[in-house]
């Protein structure tokens, strides 16, 4: 596995680590009721399992699976594709202080990041996606 | 593949059937009220979904793919591996049960709610106990 696939791969699992905790509590809240205040993590939740967990993940294997191509870079732009990965992960952090600040905008810069970052990712793996020797 | 994987993998087909059959609920929830509307099924949908469908399709996949730990322990440890599987599932198939049940009741049966945190206490152990094993196989050949 590539060095950038490890870091998406790792991210994801810790978003998923971080998903799955919230999730709980919300569960275990939903049972007893300790603070009705918990359910405001019902947005992070989702942002965390959604683009942290499922899109990293898919991301980082594609990054690893895809067909090769011939050339330098034989997995695409690399840079190209580890700026992706810092946009995406600043994109998903700053969607997540939204549900904590009184600042507004934060979740829609945080969307707009996210989707520069999977942009990138596309743009620099597009070429990738082809059938086997052509 | 190896016999985890198989039974992640069919585990989460019929997660994905059931969750469809619950999309069909819910349609016919909106035209008959049957069952009721107090009965919220909506994250009963979206978890068999995105836990039973997704999450344990790529666990399956990811135990059997993922680059192997050690020449003696390629999949890192089976038994963490068969433990992610059941407590996953006995989580996801309480909550199935006693979440729309505690929504519709109002929590006047405290087995429910017992049922519910036992629910969320497995789920999460379940996919601690993945992120656990998989985490050394994340790695540069």
């Amino acid at each position: 596995m590539p060095r950038l696939s490890t870091w998406f791969v790792r991210a994801s699992l810790l978003y998923l680590a971080l998903g799955f905790s919230l999730g709980a509590l919300m569960l275990a809240n939903k049972a007893w009721q300790f603070s009705p205040s918990i359910w405001k993590l019902l947005p992070v939740h989702s942002e965390v399992l959604l683009l942290g967990w499922f899109v990293q993940l898919a991301v980082g294997v594609a990054y690893w699976i895809l067909p090769r191509i011939s050339g330098t870079n034989p997995r695409g732009n690399p840079r190209l594709v580890w700026l992706a990965f810092w946009l995406i992960n600043l994109g998903i952090a700053l969607a997540i202080f939204e549900a904590f600040t009184p600042l507004g905008g934060l979740l829609l810069a945080g969307r707009l990041i996210q989707l520069a970052g999977v942009l990138a990712f596309v743009i620099g793996s597009w070429v990738r996606v082809k059938s086997f020797g052509s | 593949m190896p016999p985890l994987t198989r039974w992640f993998i069919k585990t989460s087909f019929v997660y994905l059937i059931l969750s469809l059959f619950v999309g069909v609920t819910l349609g016919a929830q909106l035209i008959w009220n049957f069952p009721p509307a107090s009965i919220n099924l909506t994250p009963t949908y979206f978890h068999l979904l995105a836990e039973g469908w997704i999450t344990m399709l790529i666990i399956g996949v990811v135990f059997w793919m993922f680059p192997k730990f050690s020449l003696q322990q390629p999949r890192r440890s089976l038994r963490l591996g068969w433990a992610s599987y059941i407590l996953l599932n006995l989580g996801l198939l309480m909550r199935l049960i006693s979440e729309p049940a505690i929504t519709s009741m109002n929590n006047t049966f405290p087995l429910w709610g017992i049922l519910l945190t036992l629910a969320a206490l497995l789920q999460w152990l379940g996919g601690m106990a993945f992120v656990f094993n998989t985490w050394a196989r994340v790695k540069e050949k």
